[in-house]
Order: structure tokens, then C-alpha cells, then sequence
């Protein structure tokens, strides 16, 4: 496993992309085939199921180390990654073992079905055999949740300058249901007729974000507009009598969505739909907080489906009997999906509807009225393009509204994770309710790192109190909070739950008693929520 | 009461009126190195190491009040013995010795344990109390040796020279800095400062210690001159406008942080060496066990933390709370003094 730790750090040490797609091309073609399928698919995000409870780790390396387990704990929560605090207590400093990255994953594999007495027995091992950087990796490939800083897009470029083969196509091979347990290498990349094409989704076409005037886009008549509906991006697949759905985050996430299998009577074979997946009653769409109480459970039960229906509102066709229309102009893809959309007898899938328009003028009013309709701008699409792989510019652009923003006061703070362990980065935030405070958001983002030292600087000079890792700090800053929406929640004393909120800027003109109230909070859930 | 206390003006000798590294103007300040963080603007009179003092009077101004001791020598005030100790920090720090009627406290100010080769190594204190820093008091820093460190810093830097590349190797002006100018094979090509570690080398050359030679970044040099060569800068210098400067470069950084992936990955560096002039978690437990004390206080670092884990293993501790910064400076997160 040498060369992939040598491979992961060269890739930690570089924020160049250029050199982070020549690092793993060289490593690429060096490696063998088991260890460049497993690198693409850790890189992909497809790592073995994990085989042992991390907080079985825990007990066994602070014992390992000599600490007590909550000095462990104190040291995991302020190095903010199991892992890497796992290989730094950890006493060995010396490389003993050479197994291959394929070998060690088959080790971790294994692990699976033994008791914890006997992984216990294995992973004390492998600890003790390796030095501090392997022990790193392998504790990634043990307990996941590894983010490399390497976009599946510069893996793939990397490969397919390895590989000798075009990006597009093996971006697309590189999609779907594949895992390395069950593929190879030559399988997956170099046969010509991949057994698992069936299931295998079309790489998205992702919009940049608008800058500049809209009429700088040119003629109005070039272009379609649509709503940016707010829930999931997803692809249907309806091949050989099946269906599949995949969420933009490449998940299969079929079995979230049951009511779309009546799809399969209704939709003819070899068809793919883009859009946008929605929770939607009686006409109308509902906000994207009934859909996350639904995302996040993990069975969909008979309760959720009634009280969180969801429907696609598809905007896209990609694949119309089983031919790929990615080349097709948007205009005769739009006049097919249109066709298919009316004729068929489904009420779970819509189409997004086209905001006619004959001048920009009436286009940025029409923006305005987003948030009635449950959207979160506009998406603005050239009539005569083709559907590209990626996030492309030029021929698609998302046109969002600005956030709803509220003043608030900080009332307690937290140290950061990992990147910024040293520092409090984490803040609650309140709003007036006659004499008191009311917490009703987290917030973290949207500081520049200046003003994180000096807000910083502020909490250790003004702590009341402390609890855990949590300090209450004097109600003396407001900060202006943005976020995208706003409902009811029982989660935080003020009974609202935001969407997305993040510090906007720090209000160092306002004192903390202008912060805005609950009542005015209150007010939007009317509003928006 | 205790021989020394913790007050809003610092570290407090109420018998000889003395205070130790303090936060707020005072009478008397005794100075155990000369960080800003510990050795700060506005003190009547000041007393510090000898290799202190010309850098603290260059900080302050020549026309502070400062005195001077070697390593060993005492200074009685109103019946208290104060005595300086090498505390292998940078150099000129010390441990301050107190003594009163045969009850011995030691303060520690900054400190590490390894031998660097530069400043005088640290030497363990025996004392009732130990006022000790605990930066890194965590077991998830240990550092390696030097050697090892400075290994790999070389093989950088000519890696970067093989590549065309200047290097931009980042640490604390005082202290670091000449570290790493000490540590480092000058064969492999030029060094370069940055002003402020320039100033702080100038001084230190006037005291009598050699230093390698350097060459101060001027306006004047051209681009291509620095091709190849190393430039030791401190942290607060990357990411200004003093690097267009230079030709295609990688950056590097030395402190005890880079031991974090997520620290050494917030700097957006090339390259992060864990080297620091503080101790690690064995280092401070053992100097902790070398003073043979009855009780610790903890003043800046993980400090409820370091002081519960050693109230657990039955060495009495608190925390007091202080302004020193530690190695913060390092990472550009304390106010590392502009001049010095």
C-alpha cells in the first residue's frame, strides 16, 4: 500500500489541479488492476461497507495508547477526524507490512462477519504494523467518510489519459451501480460491452450561477426559461422494464421513491428523464422541508408517502427508445419530452413548464414572483444546445433569487473541526423575544479568515459560561444571517428551522439590541414557510 | 497565598513586587523570552537573559529600562531569589526560578526539550510548583526528531530547485526562523529573508552568534535570481503582495500545527513540516515528572484538558487563565509583533 499512502499524500500536498491529475496518472500507470479499480472506486465513493463500529476503535486505541478514553474523545473532537487521531496516538512509528491496497481492503472486507473480539485481535495488529501515515489510510479505508480533494472529474481525467480513453465516454462508464466487490478493471474500462449498462445514468449537465446583467445573454428569443424548482435533481431510467432513480450526488435512491415504479406501465422503454424531484400536493409544490423529513429516514413508510407526495417534474429527455438524444438540440428534445409527458397517464410525472417571455424586462419581474411558486429563481437554457457532460459554461445558467436574510445576536460559540481546530468557528444565533434571546440557528460559513480570528479573539475575551466544548459568550454581535428558507420546526426553541443559513456579514454597525425579533421571524414563516 | 499568583496584570510575586511576563504595564517585569506575547510594550523596568535583551530593546526601544542576567545567576529582591534557567525555546528563554524561605516556584514561559543546536537546551528545574505552557498538550502531538524534519526540508528544496522553483519556507521571525536557516544544507543554494527576519538575524549576529549566511530580499533582485533558491519568510508574509516578487515557487510551513491534516490543509500550503519550539505531549509530561513538584499550573494551550489528565494520574493541577498566544502566531492566528 505504499504507493497509494505515497499517492494520497502527494495528492494532500498540492492544491494545483494539474498536478493532482499528473500524480494519479502516474500512479495509475504503475499500479496493477486491483488496485486501480479500488482506487477509482474509493475515489468515486464506493467503499466497502464498514465492517467494524468506530466506537469499538476508540476503546482499543486510547487502551493501545495508554489514555483514558475521554482524552481521546477531548483529542478526536478538536483533530476533528477518527482516523487521523486514531494514527497520531497510536505508538508505532515503524513500517513493517507491504500488503497492496487491494490486499488490505480484501483484509477489511473480511472483517465483516467476525466477532469484535477477533477484529479486535486483527485491527490491534494492523495498527502495530504500520507508521503513521499508512496507519492514516487504512483507518480511511476502515471507517470511510474520506474526502481526498480530488473531484471525480480529475479522476476521471486522470484515468482517461491513463486508460488512452475519451473523457465523456468514460465518465459515463464510470456512473451507475458498479462496485469494485463484484467488476474488474477490464470490465468496467476496457470492455467494449459493460455487463451493468442498464442501470447506468447519464452524467449530469450542471448550470453555473448567473453573473452579470441578463441582457448581456443576448437575444431573449434564444432562450428558455423555466422555474428552479427546489428539491432533488434526478434521473429516471426506465430500460428493460425497470426503472432506476439516481440523485445528482450519483445515489441510487430507487427505493426512496416507490410511487414512481406506476412510471414503468406508463413511460414507453428506453427512456431517461431529467428534472427535478419535488414534494408536491393538491397542484401545487410544497417546501423542500416536507421533502427532508422524508430523505432522511431510511424506510419510506404508508404515513410518509401521504404526507410528503412527491412528484418529478422533468425538464429533460436524454434517451427516447433507447437512443441517446444528448446531441439532440434542446428544442426537438423538449418537443419529445412534451409529447411524452401529455400522453402518458402518470400524475407523478410533470413537465416543467416554459415562462414565455418577450423581453428580459419581463423576465426579471417575473423572477420576483420565485418564492410564491415555491422556486428558488429562474433557469435560463439556450434553445439550440446540446446536453453536456458536467458543470459546462455558456448554454445554461441558474438565475436564483436573493436569500431572505435576519438580524441576529451570537450567544454561543464552538471550536471548529479539523481545519480549523484552534479556532471558535461555530455559532448560535438568537433573536429577540421581548428581554430574552431565542436560539434559532446554527451557523458556521461566510466569514472571511480575519474576521474568524477577531470574532474569535471576541469569544475568549467574553465567555460567561462553558459547557463541553460550548462557551456562552456576552450577547454583543449581530451577525446578518442568510438563508434560503424558512418552517416550522420543534427542534429549536424559536420553532422555526432554517434552510441553508449562513452568515452573510457581520453587522459591526448594529448594537445588539437592533438584532431583529422573534416576531419578525415569525413573520416570514407566514410569509415563505 | 502562593509565592507567585496569577493577577489581571500577570504572573504576581506580591514579596518582591515582581511581576513575570505581564499582559499590562508595571513596575518591574521579569521576561522570560522575548516573544511579544511575553515580553510587551509599556513595563518600567524590565529584567531578562542576556541574549534577551538586545531583541526586547530592539522591539521596545533603546531607551526601555532593561537589565540582564546570565543562566544561573541570582537576584535577590525584598528576600526573594530570582534565577534564570535555559528553556531551549528560542533564544535567550528562560525558566524563572523563585525562592523564598526555601519554598521554590519555577515558571516555565515557553519551552522544549530537544536539543535544537541552536539556543541552550532546556534544563529541568526542581521546584514545589511548575508554572508550565501547555501549547500542545494533547496526545496527538509528538514530534520527530529534527534531523529527521530538516531531512525532508532538504529534499523540498531540492526538489523544488530541480523543478526551476524558488521555496518559500514559512516560520516565526524570532526563533524559527534561524532554526530552520541552522538546520537546513546551505549547499543546496541560496537563502533568502524576508525584512523582518533579516532585522531579527542582524541582531542576533551582533550579539557574537554565527548565523548561516543570508541575503535580504531587496526590491533590486531580479526574479530570475531567486530560481532555485530557498526564501524563509514569516507566516504573516504569505499570501501578500511581497510574493509576486518571486518566480514559480512552493510553499512550505514549519510548526507544530502542520501535525494536524485539517491546519495544514487551511494554509492552502504545498508542503506543511511539523517542527515546532514548543514540547509535544511526552515532552511536557516528562519535564512536568523532572521537576519532582507537588502541583502544576497550566497557563496557555489545551489547558482543562492537560490539567484534568494530570489531576487524574494524581499530580495536582490548575488552570490559570493568561494572555500568552503560544505557537498561534505561528499559523497566522496571533499578532506576531511587526519588527521583530
Amino acid at each position: 500500500m505504499k504507493d497509494f499512502v505515497q499517492l494520497f499524500n502527494q495528492l494532500d500536498q498540492t492544491t494545483k489541479t494539474s498536478r493532482k491529475v499528473a500524480v494519479l496518472k502516474s500512479y495509475f500507470d504503475t499500479a496493477n488492476d486491483e488496485d486501480k479499480l479500488w482506487t477509482i472506486g474509493i475515489l468515486s465513493h464506493r467503499r466497502p461497507k464498514r465492517s467494524v463500529r468506530t466506537a469499538l476503535l476508540r476503546v482499543w486505541v486510547a487502551a493501545e495508547a495508554n489514555l483514558p478514553l475521554w482524552l481521546f474523545e477531548e483529542s478526536y473532537h478538536i483533530v476533528g477526524d477518527l482516523a487521523e487521531t486514531i494514527a497520531l496516538v497510536h505508538p508505532n512509528l515503524e513500517s513493517k507490512n507491504d500488503k497492496s491496497l487491494s490486499e488490505w481492503i480484501q483484509f477489511i472486507i473480511d472483517l465483516k462477519p467476525l466477532s469484535d473480539e477477533e477484529q479486535k485481535g486483527k485491527v490491534l495488529w494492523v495498527w502495530n504494523q504500520l507508521n503513521e501515515k499508512e496507519r492514516f489510510v487504512f483507518n480511511k479505508l476502515l471507517t470511510g467518510g474520506w474526502r481526498v480533494g480530488l473531484s471525480q472529474k480529475l479522476m476521471t481525467r486522470a484515468l482517461a489519459q491513463h486508460a488512452e480513453v475519451e473523457e465523456n465516454s468514460l465518465t459515463h462508464r464510470l456512473m451507475g451501480n458498479w462496485r469494485a466487490e463484484t467488476t474488474t478493471y477490464n470490465e468496467l474500462i476496457e470492455s467494449s460491452n459493460p455487463a451493468d449498462q442498464l442501470s447506468k445514468p447519464y452524467p449530469f449537465y450542471l448550470a453555473y450561477a448567473l453573473e452579470g446583467e441578463v441582457q448581456e445573454l443576448g437575444d431573449v428569443a434564444d432562450w428558455q426559461a423555466e422555474w428552479k424548482w427546489d428539491g432533488i435533481r434526478g434521473q429516471i431510467i426506465i430500460r428493460n422494464n425497470e426503472l432506476f432513480v439516481w440523485s445528482r450526488g450519483e445515489e441510487l435512491v430507487t427505493e426512496k421513491f416507490p410511487e414512481f415504479q406506476e412510471l414503468l406501465e406508463a413511460v414507453p422503454d428506453g427512456t431517461v428523464l431529467d428534472g427535478e424531484i419535488i414534494p408536491f400536493q393538491d397542484g401545487k409544490p410544497l417546501s423542500f422541508a416536507t421533502m427532508q423529513t422524508r430523505i432522511s429516514r431510511k424506510n419510506v413508510s404508508k404515513g410518509i408517502l401521504k404526507s410528503a407526495p412527491i412528484v418529478m417534474i422533468a425538464y429533460d429527455i436524454l434517451e427516447f427508445e433507447g437512443q441517446d438524444l444528448r446531441e439532440t438540440p434542446m428544442l426537438e428534445r423538449r418537443r419529445i419530452l412534451e409529447k411524452l409527458v401529455q400522453y402518458q397517464e402518470s400524475n407523478k410525472l410533470l413537465i416543467s413548464n416554459i415562462l414565455w417571455v418577450n423581453s428580459w424586462e419581463k423576465l426579471i419581474e417575473v423572477r420576483t414572483k420565485s418564492r410564491e411558486n415555491n422556486a428558488e429563481g429562474l433557469m435560463l437554457k439556450r434553445k439550440d444546445s446540446t446536453y453536456k457532460t458536467g458543470r459546462k459554461k455558456g448554454d445554461w445558467w441558474k438565475w436564483k433569487v436573493d436569500a431572505l436574510t435576519i438580524d441576529a445576536v451570537m450567544i454561543y460559540a464552538m471550536r471548529g473541526h479539523g481545519r480549523r481546530a484552534n479556532l471558535y468557528t461555530d455559532y448560535t444565533f438568537a433573536v429577540w423575544d421581548d428581554e430574552k434571546l431565542v436560539p434559532f440557528a446554527k451557523a458556521y460559513s461566510g466569514l472571511t479568515d480575519k474576521e474568524i480570528k477577531r470574532v474569535d479573539a471576541f469569544v475568549k475575551k467574553n465567555t460567561v459560561d462553558k459547557f463541553g466544548p460550548v462557551r456562552s459568550v456576552t450577547p454583543e454581535l449581530v451577525f446578518e444571517i442568510a438563508f434560503e428558507g424558512i418552517a416550522k420546526s420543534s427542534r429549536y426553541k424559536s420553532g422555526v428551522a432554517l434552510r441553508f443559513p449562513r452568515i452573510h456579514r457581520w453587522r459591526e454597525d448594529k448594537p445588539a439590541k437592533e438584532a431583529n425579533t422573534l416576531d419578525d421571524l415569525m413573520r416570514m414563516l407566514d410569509e415563505f414557510g | 497565598m502562593g509565592l507567585l499568583q496569577f493577577t489581571e496584570k500577570g504572573i504576581y510575586c506580591k514579596q518582591a513586587k515582581v511581576y513575570i511576563d505581564p499582559w499590562k504595564p508595571v513596575d518591574y517585569a521579569i521576561i522570560t523570552h522575548a516573544h511579544a506575547d511575553h515580553s510587551r510594550w509599556g513595563n518600567k523596568f524590565y529584567l531578562s537573559h542576556h541574549l534577551s535583551k538586545p531583541i526586547i530593546q530592539h522591539r521596545l526601544g533603546q531607551d526601555i529600562s532593561i537589565e540582564s542576567m546570565e543562566y544561573g545567576e541570582r537576584r535577590t529582591i525584598n528576600g526573594v531569589g530570582f534565577s534564570f534557567h535555559p528553556a531551549g525555546h528560542i533564544i535567550g528563554s528562560s525558566q524563572v526560578r523563585v525562592e523564598y524561605k526555601g519554598e521554590v516556584w519555577v515558571a516555565s514561559g515557553d519551552y522544549k526539550l530537544e536539543n535544537d543546536g541552536f539556543c541552550t537546551p532546556f534544563e529541568p528545574v526542581k521546584c514545589d510548583v511548575f508554572i508550565t505552557e501547555c501549547t500542545f498538550g494533547l496526545p496527538v502531538f509528538k514530534w520527530k526528531p529534527q534531523e529527521q524534519v530538516f531531512a525532508e526540508m532538504n529534499t523540498w528544496w531540492q526538489k523544488n530547485k530541480f523543478e526551476g522553483k524558488a521555496t518559500i519556507l514559512a516560520g516565526y521571525s524570532l526563533g524559527k526562523a534561524q532554526r530552520i536557516l541552522q538546520g537546513l544544507d546551505p549547499s543546496i543554494g541560496k537563502i533568502y529573508t524576508h525584512g523582518a527576519i533579516e532585522k531579527t538575524n542582524e541582531i542576533i549576529r551582533n550579539m557574537g552568534v554565527k548565523l548561516n549566511e543570508t541575503i535580504y530580499v531587496e526590491s533590486e533582485i531580479k526574479k530570475k535570481d531567486f530560481e532555485g533558491s530557498l526564501i524563509i519568510a514569516p507566516p504573516r508574509s504569505l499570501g501578500t503582495s511581497w510574493q509576486k516578487k518571486f518566480p514559480a515557487y512552493e510553499v512550505g510551513m514549519a510548526s507544530g500545527w502542520m501535525n494536524v491534516r485539517g491546519t495544514r490543509r487551511r494554509q492552502s500550503l504545498d508542503r506543511g513540516f511539523v517542527l515546532s519550539d514548543h514540547a509535544d505531549w511526552d515532552g511536557l509530561n516528562s519535564a512536568i515528572k523532572a521537576t519532582d513538584c507537588e502541583k502544576v499550573i497550566v497557563t496557555h494551550g489545551y489547558t482543562n484538558i492537560f490539567s484534568k489528565w494530570l489531576n487524574d494520574k494524581g499530580i495536582e493541577t490548575q488552570a490559570e487563565s493568561t494572555e500568552f498566544e503560544g505557537e498561534l502566531a505561528e499559523v497566522g492566528q496571533g499578532k506576531e509583533d511587526k519588527e521583530a
